[in-house]
């Protein structure tokens, strides 16, 4: 005797991401925690040192963050005016400012009080960092000037007035004390060396330069400005090696992932995006609320932050696997071990009747009463289900059994709205359209007789008769659209003369191909 | 032609074992139902076929129990006779010869000698009238004896077996035959009629369909055709009769028993759920749902501990009688029409064709048995009529048997076509096919045909479908996410918006043909560029094929115009036509030959030939009626070695085909059945006797001993090779463990017997070795004197000098022995002569 073959839910193909590596790494972060800062984050910075604090900077104040803290470790509110570009020196004992008011501060990170103020810049310094040797300090201004600054002395060293617009970004290499490279408005991008007296490279960018990024090799460098994210090849002397286009808006920030196989960009559509740095293609996508201007990383991608315009800081940690399973073991109380071995390891006795049990068989609640030929709550059932592929797999089933047309039937005015909503959701989906058709089909069939006399029902009968007919009207425009790209498709396509044998009958035409 | 009488057509397997009621022996060991011809032998609880007792010349129409002899069975058949069987053994006990054609047979405890028949009124075949008559059979001690001692009993019956049922002890039989039954009581010789109103409103239908009485009491339970049980009491007089009526069934109730004891009523029908009511206790009911087809017959064994139900998927279900499945006898499952035509299973060798509703079946032909089916379309099967179920249409294998691929579809109507495409990958752990993919509407009409790419680097499959289409899918693996390998589209192509029919792809898989209507187009897999078109208008193309080995340059097309042409792909011209209107083409796989069926006037020809050469191999005009739809060439287990040229076409493979009735035919050839017949004499021989320990042991000895008495009485040289014979035995029973020996005095005698030294060879011990050196001749007189007294003892010459000479390579001290006992011998014989 066969059992109940239950329904069978169609499998869809998955529209959109398919799960790959990179979309299970990526998505192996926890909620993420929000916090509200006095004003746009400017900056986000890492401290090189263990807890891997972060320096935010929004507004006139610097806030530095434990790894989990959801309050500020530290302030610095020693600005006039809103602060930019709060690093750490490599050392993690420092952190330097820079200032709309033209002053860049250097703070020790346990004290409150700058220790050095370099005074200089004539316009807001929006770009600071130390240079690897950890003795001089790199700002680029407004006023189109960066400089290099003596830590101990406070005195300016050099100054470069090359770019012709506001520097915004720029960084210093960590692996040579002398070489930085700075970005500019004026679409350049600026290479300097500190033993020489002009840049020793430049690189057009074509975009106002918003950030600049140097990998660890620091063979190549990254910028970001406007919708463009390029990368640039210096060791054959700038060659531009790839330039990207996925973001719809201006791309503020870059970052690359702790092990330098990603890439990560943000921009102010609102998004973050992973890229392989291998072929440079999108793998993976966050999406966030406001439109981004910082973002940062933790060692070893503990946490991404983001800052956004709106002034909320928005960290993801990611899950540590013990805290997984912890999550999965709260899901279900499982049963004691008794349980599982309660009957097993009992021997039977030389004597003892074996007395087969049948295996029980689990059925969904719509599946019982399918078994049971209850066809009316069979669908009640499955419209009771939040999955609209369930429900439509049990009217195809009913259809099949021929027995949809009673099922609609003998429906007060509650459960017909009910069954009006479902068919307005979803009967466009093109994954459920054949098998929706026929159930409205007969749904109008049944009740076109009491049409008018529930309002509530014919408002929902009117919503799905323009729903219909803005459908037809789109399927009209797609098939337009088609047939355009087939006579273009058509025209591409080189003719090919068909060998014809004999002389039976002329075939010069090619055959018809459609993809 | 030359009509070759070595090749046979023949009948292979797939006989209907579900067309009459079968038969649960007393003690439920064994099951008989009719099976065509020939009435088979199941043993109830292995599901094998024991025996299949043959000797009806027409369809055997039912069996019965022998009341007096609970081993033997009685049988009858359109041939009219009776025949009597003892199915244990397998062996027909009697014929009795009736004269008419048989439609049912009833036996009844208390009319000893006499059998229930149902025959025509009339002689002829075509009266649609029929009489139940008893038969009382002659006792005779001859094989076959005519009973023509006929009395009828009802006038007017139907032939159908479940239409008439004894009563309590055999007083009466009720029959029902449209609206009326009729109950004869045969003390009082007399019928009593019932009719019911044909009641064609409210959408009832009171047409009587089975009859089934109560053992123990005076009750008759009726089945109705709109699924109602009628339990019938009081029917002795013609008014004050009485009856209730039960209702479950909603279509036709089809059969009805009651159990021995008569505690229970089973009933069955198309709902495929085998009902078992309380009697007196109506509303309690037990169901067994889901049994897969129609419930067609129920049989109950005499002691109630079996039941067992045929249902119109050609299967019997074994039910134990606390309503569980305990075996099921599964036949070829015939529908109405094989739509995916028949395929071997690279693996297995199994034919494969359409089976229940939503399946293929696997039927293995060397077995004759039906290995297994398989779920396609994995939904609830509804009975109900009228209802438009999913059908399997096609399926295909690619060349390993790993990948199947199966189309189902369903045509409502008022609405669209619905097409599923399914492709299987074997899975070696299960042994058997998982679905892989499922893709929804693959064409917008319906597929034509569908083939496998043989080459062996791609795995691809080509679909061909009405909407002017032919689609190419490639398995593609997805080894950067979670999921594995599954199917998508490749290619889309089509040629001038014609529909095309059919498919090909050529031996290696580098060319793909398709026919779209008048014009075959020749594509390469590879690139999915047209190479050619070939055309041969008038007529569009039926069917295409590729030659294989050394002709696979040749490609054979026929068309609706009665062509049959063969194109040269290398030149890409036509290498000969020939006027023939073939209606299936099927190439061997193993060698070049191709088979082509052919239809003329109403009859099928075959022709086997190779693309190459301009004379067929084979020829056989008026195969069969009708048109052969489907062929297949199933690959031998082992090859032939047929010398005959017009038989060695068979010698790789078997050619099978279906007939317009569905009938599984096949070629034989005289070499197989010699080879049949040889093993199945074999197989009898060997299992003649048990193997047994005790076999081993006192067997052997026992055929020791009469050897050693026969060469004794032959031949008194063997004498001298009896000890170690003997110790033989000695050793046997020293190695043996004791529990299995024989009991000890027996075996006493035996030992010390085998110990003792022959009185004769005793005395020759004693006898000195002087005469060693007499003379040749001497030897030889004596030799002759010997000969001379033997064959006076025994009357036989078993034992002369050319037995002598046989032995010429004995060493010279055996031959001085040889010569000793011949002279003692001959002085022995010679005394003995003397007195």
């Amino acid at each position: 005797m066969a059992s109940f073959k239950p329904t069978k839910i169609p499998i869809y193909p998955k529209l959109g991401e398919k799960v790959t590596p990179d979309t299970l790494y990526w998505k192996n972060y926890k909620a993420p925690v929000q916090i509200k800062e006095f004003g746009a984050v400017t900056s986000i910075d890492f401290s090189p040192l263990a807890p891997h604090n972060y320096a935010v900077t929004a507004s006139t104040r610097i806030h530095i963050y434990g790894p989990f803290s959801q309050e500020p470790v530290k302030t610095f509110t020693r600005f006039k005016d809103t602060a930019y570009s709060g690093k750490f020196r490599s050392d993690g004992q420092l952190l330097v400012a820079g200032c709309e008011d033209s002053v860049v501060r250097l703070f020790d990170v346990s004290g409150k009080v700058a220790l050095r103020v370099f005074k200089g810049h004539t316009k807001g310094v929006h770009v600071t960092d130390f240079t690897s040797d950890c003795y001089h300090i790199l700002t680029g201004s407004d006023d189109y000037t960066c400089r290099l600054w003596d830590i101990p002395n406070s005195t300016e060293l050099t100054s470069y007035k090359e770019h012709t617009d506001y520097i915004r970004c720029g960084t210093t290499s960590k692996l040579n004390r002398d070489i930085f490279i700075t970005g500019s408005y004026d679409h350049t991008l600026r290479v300097f060396d500190a033993r020489v007296e002009k840049s020793v490279m430049t690189m057009d960018h074509s975009q106002p330069v918003e950030s600049v990024l140097l990998y660890p090799s620091e063979g190549l460098l990254v910028s970001s400005g406007g919708r463009y994210v390029k990368v640039w090849d210096l060791l054959k002397g700038g060659q531009p090696l790839v330039s990207l286009k996925n973001h719809h808006k201006t791309v503020t920030c870059l970052g690359l992932s702790s092990n330098g196989q990603r890439l990560l960009s943000a921009s102010l559509d609102r998004h973050v995006k992973i890229y392989n740095t291998t072929n440079y293609k999108v793998v993976h996508n966050f999406d966030y609320a406001a439109s981004i201007l910082s973002l940062a990383l933790a060692p070893d991608d503990e946490s991404i932050v983001v800052g956004m315009t709106n002034g909320v800081l928005s960290i993801k940690h990611r899950k540590s696997p013990e805290e997984k399973q912890e999550v999965a073991g709260k899901q279900r109380v499982r049963p004691v071990y008794r349980v599982f071995v309660k009957g097993r390891n009992y021997v039977p006795k030389k004597d003892d009747f074996f007395v087969s049990k049948p295996v029980k068989s689990h059925l969904a609640k719509y599946d019982k009463q399918l078994k049971r030929f209850n066809i009316s709550k069979a669908l009640d059932t499955a419209l009771e289900n939040r999955k609209p592929d369930i429900t439509v797999a049990v009217m195809k089933e009913l259809d099949r059994r021929g027995t949809l047309k009673n099922a609609l039937a003998g429906r007060d005015e509650q459960n017909l709205s009910q069954l009006l909503n479902f068919l307005i959701g979803n009967v466009v989906d093109p994954r459920f359209t054949p098998v929706l058709v026929t159930a409205t089909e007969m749904i109008l069939d049944i009740y076109q007789a009491v049409v008018g006399q529930s309002s509530v029902v014919d408002r929902q009968l009117v919503r799905l008769q323009e729903l219909v007919e803005r459908e037809i009207d789109y399927q009209q425009d797609l098939l337009e659209v088609l047939g355009m790209l087939d006579t273009l498709f058509a025209t591409s396509l080189p003719r090919k003369e068909v060998p014809c044998p004999g002389s039976s009958r002329p075939n010069g035409l090619i055959p018809t191909l459609s993809h | 032609m030359v009509a070759h009488a070595e090749i046979r057509v023949v009948h292979r397997g797939g006989s209907k074992i579900n067309f009459r009621e079968p038969v649960i022996t007393n003690d439920s060991r064994f099951l008989l139902c009719a099976s065509g011809e020939s009435v088979k032998v199941y043993s109830s609880s292995s599901e094998e076929c024991v025996h299949d007792l043959q000797g009806h010349t027409d369809l055997v129409s039912g069996i019965a129990r022998n009341p007096s002899n609970h081993l033997q069975v009685y049988s009858c058949s359109a041939d009219g006779t009776v025949r009597l069987w003892d199915f244990t053994d397998g062996i027909l006990i009697k014929t009795f010869i009736i004269g008419y054609p048989i439609y049912s047979i009833y036996v009844s405890e208390k009319h000893g000698g006499v059998v229930f028949v149902v025959v025509p009124m009339a002689n002829d075949k075509s009266s649609e009238l029929f009489q139940l008559v008893a038969v009382h059979l002659p006792r005779s001690g001859d094989q076959e004896v005519e009973a023509r001692e006929l009395s009828a009993v009802l006038c007017d019956v139907s032939p159908s077996p479940g239409a008439a049922s004894f009563g309590r002890e055999g007083e009466y039989v009720a029959a029902a035959k449209g609206l009326q039954l009729e109950v004869f009581f045969f003390k009082k010789q007399k019928p009593y009629r019932f009719f019911l109103k044909p009641g064609i409103k409210k959408g009832s239908k009171n047409a009587f369909t089975c009859v089934s009485c109560h053992p123990k009491e005076d009750c008759i339970a009726t089945g109705h055709a709109d699924g109602k049980i009628r339990l019938w009491r009081n029917f002795n007089q013609k008014k004050e009769y009485t009856y209730s009526t039960l209702h479950w069934h909603h279509g036709a109730v089809n059969t009805l028993q009651f159990t021995p004891e008569g505690t229970n009523l089973l009933s069955g029908g198309i709902e495929s759920v085998l009902v078992q009511w309380r009697y007196t206790q109506e509303n309690q009911k037990d169901f067994l749902p889901r049994l897969g087809a129609a419930i067609t017959h129920i049989a109950v064994s005499p002691d109630g501990s079996l039941f067992c139900t045929s249902h119109s998927d050609n299967k019997i279900t074994i039910i134990q009688s606390c309503v569980k499945v305990s075996a099921i006898i599964q036949g070829l499952v015939k529908s109405e029409g094989v739509r995916t035509d028949l395929m071997i299973d690279p693996r297995s060798k199994a034919l494969v064709l359409n089976g229940k509703p939503g399946h293929l079946q696997f039927y293995s032909l060397h077995r004759d048995k039906q290995l297994y089916n398989l779920d396609i379309v994995q939904q609830e099967y509804i009975n109900e009529e009228g209802l438009d179920q999913f059908e399997v249409v096609k399926a295909a294998f690619d060349a390993h048997g790993d990948w199947l691929a199966t189309v189902e579809e369903r045509r409502q109507k008022g609405s669209e076509l619905e097409i599923n495409l399914k492709l299987w990958a074997y899975d070696e752990q299960t042994q058997s096919f998982v679905l892989n993919t499922t893709v929804t509407a693959p064409h917008e009409d319906q597929i034509t045909a569908m083939c496998f790419s043989p080459s062996p680097e791609t795995t691809m499959l080509v679909t061909i479908s009405f909407d002017g289409h032919f689609k190419a899918w490639l398995l593609a693996d997805h080894s950067d996410t979670k999921e594995g390998a599954s199917w998508s589209c490749d290619f889309v192509g089509g040629y001038h918006l014609l529909k095309p029919g059919c498919c090909c792809f050529s031996a290696d898989g580098s060319l793909l043909a398709v026919g779209f209507q008048e014009v075959v187009t020749v594509w390469s897999p590879s690139s999915w560029e047209l190479l050619t078109t070939l055309s041969q208008p008038p007529g569009a193309i039926r069917d295409l094929c590729f030659g294989r080995l050394s002709c696979s340059k040749y490609l054979l097309g026929t068309s609706t115009k009665n062509q049959l042409c063969c194109w040269n792909i290398l030149t890409c011209s036509l290498e000969w036509s020939t006027p023939m209107d073939v209606s299936l083409l099927q190439a061997d796989p193993l060698s070049e030959n191709i088979a082509a069926f052919c239809s003329q006037s109403g009859c099928s020809d075959l022709f086997v030939f190779k693309p190459g050469e301009p004379r067929p191999l084979y020829s056989q005009r008026a195969l069969c009626t009708g048109k052969v739809q489907h062929a297949i060439f199933a690959p031998r287990d082992q090859m032939l070695e047929s010398c005959e040229e017009h038989a060695q076409w068979l010698n790789r493979s078997q050619l099978y085909f279906l007939t317009q009735h569905m009938d599984l035919m096949t070629f034989s050839t005289k070499t197989e059945e010699d080879r049949l017949l040889a093993s199945s004499k074999r197989l009898m021989v060997d299992n003649s006797v048990a193997v047994t320990p005790f076999y081993l042991l006192l067997g052997k000895h026992r055929l020791q001993q009469q050897q050693q008495q026969q060469e004794a009485l032959t031949n008194p040289m063997a004498e001298r090779i009896q000890l170690p014979q003997g110790s033989i035995a000695i050793k046997e029973l020293l190695y043996t463990p004791a529990h299995v020996l024989p009991s000890a005095s027996f075996l006493c005698s035996m030992f010390v017997r085998s110990l003792l030294i022959s009185s004769s060879s005793a005395r020759e011990e004693k006898e000195p070795v002087e005469e060693e050196m007499e003379s040749e001749e001497e030897d030889s007189e004596g030799e002759a004197e010997l000969r001379d007294a033997r064959q006076d003892l025994e009357g036989s010459a078993a034992w002369g000098p050319g037995e002598e000479l046989g032995t010429p390579a004995l060493t010279k001290a055996q031959e001085r022995e040889l010569r000793r006992v011949k002279h003692f011998d001959h002085s022995w014989l010679s005394s003995l002569l003397e007195c």
